[in-house]
């Protein structure tokens, strides 16, 4: 039954890529959402089923066979659920049904091709995802780990016509692998120092091990590992391309660049928990890591005028709370942020896909407003999302990002927690901000204006069909659906975590990693009534500078021009990787390894060869002249010379 | 009487007679009967040879020498006449076609 889950989600992949040409839109839809739905199904079952046995040893273990058998190496192909995969495949499958029936309305002015084309990796999507947080060892998560990275890249580049688009796709595979360099060789360094690919052998061998005091092989281990997750992850410093990934479709966004695929690294370390806590270099690493990435994305955020970007950035920003969970060894705290970050961020993602798609592929913020009245169900879930992002108490982020915070202080990193506590009022802020400038206020731009802008191109959904382009509509049943069920998930999601049951349940998982320290109760509460106070503080700013009062905004903006342009450049980390990493990079390929080595040395080799030959040809062929008196000639004189030789030797 | 050394000095006489010849003149003609001039020098120390050490090979081998190169004039003739009729000349430096 465990293999079936990432098995249902394939086989749909292939319906649809073998016959997707064929089917009709409603049919290659129904296959991905029906797969995708029965693989839901089968995760609750298994769940269900794991959750009935002893608490002791939960998990279940699907052994296929063996895959590579070399000397003592055996890598099997094995499937592994334990509470912590259990919690990835009912997010995976649960999200990702929801976004694929949300999907078949967003993209149905697709022809019906490029629609079966659309489903099919997104089927794919979920069924390596699933791989991915199932497998029982490194290779088995490897091939999910590449797979999703590739369906990634096929979505972000789904509307390849658009330059844009398929740039931002390659971009995202590139950066990928860097950091994919960085995961194989700490899985090679595994092998070489454990013997094993498998999760549980290794936590077994790493837990009698003494953490390492100083830089050791667990150490450079964990931290290649971790280079893997800032690349699968978007952190610091490669975590350029998530932003650009939203030249993708809006449920892409939703599902890979914000719930699922995006927190693969963040699974990684937790699945590795026995590992990463036996390298407390890497952990600390880790945590200044997550925290600069969530401070730095947070302060972006605040300036970007995407709908999309804004909630990129948002996504790279909670990506490091994450981070500075596992980095401060609170692994299930991570885990948990995850898991309600996946709601309300895809939430959110899919609000602001039924802006786009009610807007006609407008995305720029200036250019909305006003849409409350126009939106209502997209408004008001979308403000359930943007509240539960902002930590509002009794929603879900606040039960996880509290957690997070209280676990950095508790644990002494009182500068990672102030960090914590700035993003948290910055997360606050920019939600609003959105929220103000999209949907309150006057409309600031007549649709039909807007349309030259985006119309034209054959990437963005074309809605120019629609009769009367100035046609607002509220997001229709399918994609409603869609925002109803998250809304109220990212209502109750963090309710499982109340008292600390979450982490609970996860602890089997982490084995002894996860030594929860109970702090003071009254620290608790203290740290509770400071971030609520932070997160109403934050939605207040919001309001004062982007409702209330909108000169003032632009004052403070005149004020700091010098900063304000920094972060609308997003601190010119493009242009500087463009200027100190791509640039270098293209001149010696272009100049050294294609102009020079290439076409001098190996091309020059070849054609040498032939331009020697056909030279000495040349040379040789000034002796045949044709004279029959000089053949003469030189016939007698071969013949003297030969006689020559063997008289006078 | 004439010992064989007699016999081998003008047969290499005869050779070298015969190979200025082939380089010399500038007449096809010439140059064939030039080189019956060397056939015949190599006939005359075939024989000398063949007296000296008192064995008839010697001229036998001379009558198979003679039989190709009658029938090696007949072909070389038979090639200057249909070279006189291309060219109307007999000068072998105007024959230079045969190369690359």
């Amino acid at each position: 039954m465990l293999l079936l889950i990432p098995l249902l989600p394939f086989a749909g992949f292939l319906l649809n890529a073998c016959f997707g040409r064929r089917l009709s839109k409603t049919v290659s839809g129904g296959i991905a959402c029906a797969t995708i739905a029965g693989s839901f199904a089968l995760s609750l079952a298994s769940v269900w089923n794991l959750l009935s046995r002893n608490p002791e040893s939960q998990a279940i273990v699907l052994d296929v066979g063996s895959w590579i058998r070399s000397g003592d190496f055996d890598a099997a192909l094995a499937l592994r659920l334990d509470p912590l995969s259990a919690v990835m495949i009912l997010v995976v499958t649960g999200i990702g049904a929801l976004i694929h029936v949300y999907s078949t309305a967003y993209m149905h002015e697709e022809p019906a091709g490029e629609y079966a084309r659309y489903f099919s990796y997104l089927n794919l999507f979920a069924a390596f995802m699933l791989l991915l947080v199932l497998g029982a060892n490194f290779l088995v998560m490897f091939v999910g780990w590449e797979g999703v990275g590739l369906c990634s890249y096929l979505l972000i580049g789904f509307w390849y016509q658009k330059q844009s688009a398929s740039d931002a796709g390659k971009k995202a595979f590139i950066v990928n692998r860097i950091g994919d360099f960085g995961f194989i060789l700490g899985i090679l360094m595994i092998v070489l120092h454990f013997g094993t690919v498998d999760f549980l052998e290794i936590a077994r061998s790493a837990a009698v091990l003494q953490p390492e005091t100083v830089f050791g092989p667990l150490s450079a281990i964990t931290l290649l590992l971790f280079v893997g997750a800032t690349g699968k992850s978007a952190q610091i410093p490669l975590f350029v391309w998530l932003p650009d990934a939203m030249e993708g479709p809006t449920p892409v966004s939703a599902l890979i660049h914000a719930a699922t695929m995006v927190t693969a690294g963040v699974y990684m370390i937790g699945r590795n928990a026995v590992l990463f806590s036996h390298a407390p270099e890497t952990l600390t690493i880790i945590a200044v890591v997550g925290a600069a990435t969530a401070f730095m994305a947070g302060t972006i955020g605040l300036v970007q005028n995407d709908i999309k970007r804004v909630l990129a950035y948002s996504t790279v920003s909670q990506l490091g709370y994450m981070f500075l969970a596992m980095g401060v060894g609170a692994f299930g705290a991570g885990v948990f942020h995850l898991y309600t970050h996946a709601f309300f961020k895809a939430l959110l993602f899919l609000g602001s896909g039924a802006v786009i798609h009610a807007l006609a592929g407008e995305q720029d913020l200036r250019r909305m407003g006003g849409l409350k009245n126009a939106l209502p169900i997209t408004y008001w879930t979308f403000v359930i999302g943007a509240l539960a992002i902002a930590g509002v108490p009794g929603l879900a982020g606040f039960f996880s990002k509290d957690e997070i915070l209280f676990r950095a202080y508790a644990e002494g990193h009182t500068v990672l927690w102030v960090i914590g506590m700035l993003t948290s009022l910055m997360t606050a802020v920019y939600m609003f901000r959105l929220v103000f400038l999209a949907f309150h206020g006057d409309r600031r731009s007549e649709i039909n204006h807007s349309l030259p802008a985006s119309s034209g191109l054959p990437g963005s959904p074309a809605h120019t069909t629609h009769e009367g382009a100035s046609h607002l509509h509220d997001a229709p049943p399918a994609m409603a659906l869609a925002l109803i069920v998250l809304a109220v998930g990212s209502v109750v999601a963090g309710w499982v975590g109340i008292g600390g049951r979450f982490e609970h349940f996860l602890e089997p998982s982490f084995a002894e990693a996860a030594v929860v320290e109970v702090g003071a109760p009254g620290l608790a509460g203290t740290l509770m009534v400071v971030s609520s106070a932070v997160a109403f503080a934050g939605i207040g700013i919001a309001w004062w500078f982007f409702l209330k009062n909108r000169a003032a905004a632009a004052a403070v903006a005149e004020r700091f021009s010098g900063l304000y342009r920094l972060l609308t450049n997003k601190y010119y980390v493009d242009e500087i990787y463009n200027a100190t990493l791509v640039e270098p990079i293209h001149i010696i390929s272009e100049h050294g390894l294609w102009k020079g080595v290439d076409v001098r040395g190996i091309d020059g080799a070849v054609n040498g060869t032939g331009e020697i030959v056909r030279l000495s040809g040349r040379l040789l062929r000034l002796a045949q002249t044709g004279s029959v008196r000089a053949y003469a000639a030189s016939l007698f004189l071969g013949v003297v010379a030969i006689l020559g030789y063997y008289l006078w030797r | 009487m004439p010992s064989l050394n007699h016999y081998l000095v003008l047969s290499a006489i005869l050779f070298a007679i015969g190979t200025a010849g082939v380089f010399v003149r500038r007449n096809l003609i010439t140059i064939l009967l030039s080189i019956e001039i060397m056939l015949n020098a190599v006939n005359l120390t075939f024989v000398a040879f063949g007296r000296a050490l008192g064995s008839a090979e010697g001229q036998i081998i001379v009558f198979f020498v003679i039989t190709v190169a009658a029938a090696e004039a007949a072909v070389g003739l038979a090639i200057i006449i249909a070279l006189f009729r291309h060219h109307e000349s007999l000068n072998p430096d105007t024959f230079t076609l045969l190369k690359w």
